[in-house]
């Protein structure tokens, strides 16, 4: 007997997981019913949940805005380094998605997208689809594993944690520092660029050293750079350092953590094994994996190439990309993420109804480090939509902080009052 | 009875609410949202960094020069001062102007 298209709608499959099977779409329940104009959002991070608040803001709540996210809250990346120096708890970082709902109707699924089919506009779950008129795709990073032997998803979330995504790995790294006896080592292997949020790596390791001087002054922090010397606010950094916490911090450029051994904690670089008491590795990145589902990381099979005017993606059609997960030549933070979100927003809010976009978008970004339990330095910079090279570039005049300061830390936490609230409240 | 006249200054009104939607306001307002990191969204900053919606246009305009020359000093305003032209610091104050004060 032939099985028909028909035959399998009486049989009565609908609801089933079908997400490795696109073709097969018809055959699952819409999650949603949908009415009217409909934008689906996965990823509900700095850029993804900015966007879904701000399509129901600017379109007057005309558009309809599915937001899918695995998490049941949102925590924040940007300031979870301070967690582990001690002045926060990871709950001053977590918000909920209930504003969202409530205040801007956005419709949140929690869940995870299993497959995308970008010609019948749809992306898929494990108990159905939701269709879309636009899709926006803000998965974030994911982490590069097989570069590093001996390391996985599983070690990391048990043993050698990455902590790069703020979560349940920056508490267990936490609990690690706090069981570690005087005199340890704490490594950190940070790894070669682009990774999300450049100075981060330099700020933990100023955060760990903050919690060691007060509490194991005798311990001492490595890091172990793959890159060729520091990232970001170099300067500022290697003055921390040296003047808040003299002989603690040792820096090794050029030292790629290649592989682990997780039951001695010890890390593998191409000229030498380094025993470490804590060890937390944070491995290569990649544009989060949905996007893979459609195909959008078509810039080294790794970040996703969009139109700066819209971020659509240069692969598809109505599917838009956001984030730490777009290739560009601008810095992988939570202030970026929201301030792309928004362009896209605006963009996708025009071309649903017919109207040109925005065509020289300009964009800021400010990012805080602390470097002890009070001061704080940052980088700011403002960046053009060049036409010519159909890119974001820098305008002139950007920069990082002449010195770190107090008053910078107390901006840095008040950035990150206002930020949260204008992503989710 | 209408005139022609009213006629055409009535569809010369229409367009240029249709020109103003096409993007030209949308313009400042989406160049104005990144500020809200830390100023707060549409400029109501929730602490720590001034609230600027409802700012005077003028004293705005003054403000981000003198940012931008250095006559007044700043942590990190006189670098996002430099990346505006003068003409997109008009368009900024006009539309935190236009917020109201809460």
């Amino acid at each position: 007997m032939s099985f028909s298209r028909r035959d399998f709608l009486k049989a009565g499959v609908a609801g089933i997981a079908i997400g490795s099977f696109p073709g097969l779409a018809f055959a699952s329940s819409e999650l949603v019913k949908k009415k009217g104009q409909r934008v689906v959002v996965v990823g509900g991070g700095f850029g993804g949940a900015t966007a879904a608040k701000y399509i129901r803001k600017w379109s007057k709540n005309k558009i309809e805005v599915v937001l899918v996210e695995r998490n049941a809250n949102f925590i924040s990346c940007p300031m979870s380094n301070t967690v582990l120096g001690g002045t926060r708890k990871i709950e001053d970082l977590t918000m909920s998605y209930g504003t969202l709902q409530k205040k801007y109707g956005v419709k949140l699924i929690k869940g995870e997208v299993t497959a995308i089919d970008p010609e019948k506009k749809k992306v898929m779950l494990a108990d159905g689809h939701l269709s879309y008129d636009r899709l926006i795709v803000s998965p974030g990073v994911d982490f590069m594993f097989d570069k590093v032997e001996g390391l996985d998803a599983k070690v990391a979330s048990e043993s050698i944690p990455h902590a790069w995504k703020a979560g349940a790995q920056t508490v267990l790294l936490r609990k690690q520092l706090e069981q570690m006896a005087d005199g340890g080592v704490f490594a950190l292997a940070i790894p070669k660029g682009p990774y999300r949020c450049p100075p981060g790596p330099y700020e933990r390791a100023c955060q760990v050293a903050s919690y060691l001087k007060e509490h194991k002054p005798k311990s001492k922090v490595l890091v172990l750079d793959a890159n060729p010397d520091i990232v970001s606010k170099k300067g500022l950094f290697m003055a921390a350092w040296n003047e808040l916490y003299p002989g603690m911090v040792e820096y090794r450029p050029n030292s790629m953590v290649l592989g682990v051994d997780v039951a001695t904690k010890t890390a593998k670089t191409e000229f030498d094994d380094v025993k470490a008491d804590v060890l937390n590795v944070i491995p290569p990145m990649r544009s989060g994996v949905v996007a893979d589902m459609a195909g959008l990381a078509n810039v080294d099979a790794r970040w996703c190439g969009v139109d700066f005017l819209s971020y659509e993606s240069k692969v598809h059609q109505n599917i838009h990309v956001i984030g730490d997960a777009v290739s560009a030549a601008l810095p992988k933070s939570g202030h970026m993420a929201t301030s792309q979100a928004k362009i896209c927003a605006a963009a996708v809010i025009e071309m649903m109804s017919g109207k040109p976009v925005d065509q020289a978008p300009v964009i800021a970004n400010t990012c805080y480090s602390m470097v002890s339990g009070e001061e704080a330095m940052h980088v700011a910079n403002v960046y053009h939509f060049n036409a010519e090279k159909m890119a974001m570039v820098p305008a002139e005049g950007g920069g990082v902080s002449a010195t770190r300061s107090e008053m910078e830390g107390a901006f840095a936490g008040y950035w990150l009052k206002n930020i949260l609230n204008d992503v989710l409240l | 009875m209408i005139s022609l006249r009213m006629l055409l200054v009535v569809i010369g009104l229409g367009l240029c609410s249709v020109a103003q939607a096409a993007g030209v306001d949308n313009h400042a307002r989406n160049m104005a949202a990144s500020c809200s990191a830390c100023h707060g969204t549409d400029g109501y900053s929730e602490g720590g960094m001034p609230v600027i919606a409802g700012m005077d246009k003028k004293l705005f305009v003054t403000t981000m020069k003198d940012f931008k020359s250095g006559a007044r000093p700043a942590t990190v305003m006189h670098q996002h001062a430099k990346g505006y032209s003068d003409e997109q610091i008009e368009m900024l104050a006009k539309f935190f102007a236009a917020q109201k004060r809460k």
